[in-house]
């Protein structure tokens, strides 16, 4: 970092090597891939062991088999979730990376591009276009709808709710941002309901096509069951990759992402240097809330109905993911998404199945997810990558 | 300097303000606003005069229901339904001269907000009969309150045998009961569904819950094999519910709980290919399932212990009275609050009559255990001692397969099967 510095920006950006220009940009990307392919063979492999030694406990089933048959499916819910967490845990680090604050109203923000996608679709299903438009199409234009909204709203949270609180102590702006998530909660629902939309909006899509069956599980000796991945969610994660990889280059190439590293380090100096402080700190949160509000799309495309506190227990999951990573590292809170996603499908599709039916994994996921979560944060205070990688944003 | 004194200026107000509305009670109250008094002017001049004795007064009936919320749909259509009970059944004591106002408030589908409602409720003396809930587990949680001041409940549709169970001498309900229900629910799955093994989901709520226990017993006990029973309080993302129970392949999926949960559910199950037949009970029952879900759901059962205002042939007029009023069609449950209301009217002008006055609570609820037949629109309801109908009516619908606005294609959802069962 010091180096570059001394070398000037324009300098850098015209010099920079192919190689290092895909280490910065896909460096990060393949991390989160060792972490989703580590998660997936740790998890699996614990699973497998569990159900060897406890295979005497079950007598009515084979519990063995009934793991096997289950793991690829959840693996790929691990992934989806994961992939859901880490792109709303991305708005979170990127705040705190700056501002050193926690934005507790990002899962509001995810919420609002959530419900602009609901809108579009129900003002698409007015006209009658919505079954004749291209899938394509419209998840781009949605997706896209979506961050500009979200991403405009998160600035102008900035602008009206934080930027005034800054010279403020710590907990002021904190207590602001808890502020502005309720109030957006509360204007969303009083909007969605009283625009026919409904508290229970519906997210209508074209015809985006049957799962994917990748494999047939056999379960007996003539039953198979399908391992599928819906399109949707197909549609979430080839998105939420193609965020990453954008997100990478706007830090680590481009000069704003210069810019905004500089005032993640060091606000006073960054601004002797003639950065724009406010004006970096802007883009931050449009930035941030763009890739919530994709995420919001996304997500209400998947679940097909949304309601005004839909943002609230996806936002939290999302902050956790965060601080797991390494709060204010932008690779550590991908990887902390994948990992928390993980652990959560596993324990929520298993527990019950290794209890004997005694407790309701997906009632009791929780638990356990995040005992083990605490586990690490006690082993490792600042998180994953919290030591590994020293670059803030 | 200025602009501190000014922020300072506008805490203070805002704290006034607080402080003057958490004033009577620590929890705010959700109050609807009131709707005006219903007078019986539209009715020909009163002919003959008021009678002497204290025959005057504001008499107010209470509802409580969820009206904003996730299942505002079915919330909204209690209070609407009480409120034109009241306007229309209402002259039995305006015509003895009392003054009736209908209070609507918002139990949010929360245990805790209807508690603090209950509070607020009793604390108004001239409050003499309440009709709610939706949710079992809100009724249950005001009940207390209510039994404490003597206040009867009339329920349009909670379905728990805990509220009749449990030993208030003022609750009481026009509605069957879930231990019938989950029974009704299982023997048409397994005599007319013909399943094997079932997968059940509720939603942790007495209500939910309860039914899902109820038809599980039934289950074990018949021979159809329970694979699965999961409680969950996911409201969107059904993921890791849905990959046991791919894995279980079961014949059915049962669902013990509401239709704001129930749609999302059952629409993902579809999505992945689970090809499980679904049923469940009551708490389906409204538009917003078919709304929600859309193909998933058409062609279900589900059991009630309403049918559809259509079902009815006394409600027509009630049917055409809604629609016009409330410009939508009426929903679930508030025919039966339109009953509910009627009782309760029908109970006060009885104590009236014999405390030849303003009765008090205490009075009404003796009026209540005497009250005999009452002919409503859907039914005619005696109570036994506990506060159960004498006779409850149950059903089995399938969800139409018509095409066209949910609101309107749910009230052609055809009734498959009709029992009259005594309780228990």
């Amino acid at each position: 970092m010091a180096v570059e510095a001394t070398t000037g920006a324009e300098l850098v950006l015209t010099r920079r090597s192919f190689r290092s220009f895909m280490s910065d940009v896909f460096g990060p990307l393949l991390q989160v891939f060792l972490f989703v392919i580590g998660s997936a063979v740790v998890l699996g492999g614990i699973v497998i062991l569990l159900a060897v030694a406890l295979r005497g406990a079950r007598t009515d089933i084979d519990l063995l088999q009934g793991t096997i048959t289950i793991l690829p499916q959840v693996i790929i819910d691990g992934m989806v979730r994961g992939f859901l967490y880490a792109t709303i845990a991305l708005g979170y680090t990127m705040v705190y990376g700056v501002l050193e604050f926690i934005n507790f109203a990002h899962g509001e923000i995810f919420m609002v591009g959530a419900f602009t996608g609901a809108f579009f679709s129900a003002a698409l299903a007015a006209s009658g276009m919505l079954t004749t438009l291209n899938p394509v199409l419209f998840v781009i234009a949605a997706v896209l709808l979506g961050m500009a909204v979200s991403g405009l709203l998160a600035m102008s949270v900035e602008r009206v709710a934080y930027r005034p609180l800054r010279g403020a102590p710590r907990l002021v702006p904190l207590i602001s941002a808890i502020g502005v998530s309720l109030v957006l909660q509360d204007v969303m629902r009083m909007i969605a309901v009283n625009t026919g939309l409904g508290f229970n909006a519906q997210f209508r899509t074209p015809d985006l096509g049957q799962p994917l069956v990748l494999a047939q599980m056999p379960i007996s000796d003539e039953r198979t069951i399908p391992v599928s991945i819906d399109s949707r969610s197909l549609i979430f994660i080839v998105v939420a990759i193609l965020m990453l990889i954008g997100l990478n280059y706007l830090v680590n190439i481009t000069k704003l992402g210069k810019a905004i590293r500089a005032v993640a380090q060091d606000r006073p100096t960054a601004s002797l240097m003639g950065i724009d402080v406010n004006r970096v700190i802007a883009l931050t949160f449009l930035i941030g809330g763009a890739l919530g509000g994709a995420a919001g799309i996304l997500f209400g495309m998947r679940v097909g109905t949304i309601n005004p506190y839909v943002g609230f227990l996806p936002g939290l999951k999302a902050f956790t993911a965060a601080v797991l990573g390494g709060i204010g590292n932008i690779t550590g809170a991908m990887v902390g998404g994948i990992v928390l996603g993980f652990l959560e499908a596993f324990v929520a599709s298993y527990l019950s199945l290794f209890t004997r039916g005694q407790f309701s994994g997906a009632s009791y996921a929780d638990i356990v997810a995040f005992s083990i979560l605490i586990l690490i944060l006690v082993f490792r205070p600042s998180g994953l990558l919290g030591e590994v990688v020293t670059q803030k944003v | 300097m200025m602009k501190r004194v000014s922020a300072f200026l506008i805490f203070a107000l805002l704290g006034a303000l607080l402080a003057a509305c958490g004033a009577p009670a620590a929890p705010t109250p959700t109050v609807a606003p009131t709707t005006p008094p219903t007078e019986a002017t539209a009715a020909p001049a009163p002919t003959t005069p008021p009678p002497a004795g204290g025959m005057t007064g504001v008499i107010k009936i209470a509802t409580q229901s969820p009206l904003s919320g996730p299942q505002a749909a079915l919330g909204v259509g209690i209070r609407n339904g009480a409120e034109l009970g009241l306007e229309q059944l209402g002259k039995i004591l305006t015509d003895m001269g009392f003054t009736v106002e209908l209070a609507p408030f918002d139990d949010q589908a929360k245990p805790e907000v209807g508690s603090a409602n209950a509070k607020n409720i009793i604390s108004d003396n001239d409050i003499l009969c309440l009709v709610g809930h939706l949710n079992s587990g809100v009724a249950l949680a005001s009940l207390p309150d209510y039994q404490a001041a003597s206040l009867v409940m009339v329920s349009p549709a909670n379905t728990n045998p805990k509220i009749t169970e449990s030993g208030y001498p003022n609750a009481f309900r026009i509605v069957g009961r879930d231990d019938v229900q989950g029974a009704v629910g299982e023997e048409f799955a397994r005599t007319e569904l013909k399943i094997n093994s079932v997968y059940i989901i509720h939603d942790k709520t007495d209500y939910g819950q309860g039914v899902a226990e109820f038809f599980r017993q039934n289950a074990e006990k018949n021979g159809i094999q329970v694979l699965g029973f999961e409680g969950t309080e996911e409201q969107s993302v059904f993921d890791s519910i849905l990959t046991p129970i791919q894995a279980a392949n079961p014949d059915l999926i049962y669902f013990g709980g509401i239709y704001n949960q129930a749609a999302p559910l059952f629409k993902q199950a579809r999505d992945r290919g689970i090809t499980a037949a679904f049923l469940g009970p009551d708490g389906l029952d409204s538009p917003d399932l078919l709304k929600v879900a859309g193909d998933a759901v058409k062609g279900m059962y589900y059991t009630s212990v309403a049918a559809p205002v259509s079902q009815f042939p006394d409600a027509a007029k009630f049917a055409e009275d809604y629609q016009a009023k409330y410009n939508e069609a009426a929903p679930p449950f508030s025919a039966q609050a339109y009953d509910a209301m009627g009782i309760c009217l029908q109970a006060i002008a009885k104590a009236a009559e014999t405390a030849n006055g303003k009765p008090t609570r205490a009075q009404v609820l003796e009026a209540m255990k005497t009250l005999g037949a009452y002919k409503g629109i859907t039914g005619t309801y005696e109570f036994n001692a506990k506060g159960d109908p004498v006779k409850a009516t149950y059903f089995v619908l399938q969800v139409s397969t018509e095409a066209g606005d949910p609101a309107e294609v749910w009230n052609k959802n055809a009734v498959v099967k009709r029992l009259e069962i005594a309780a228990p």
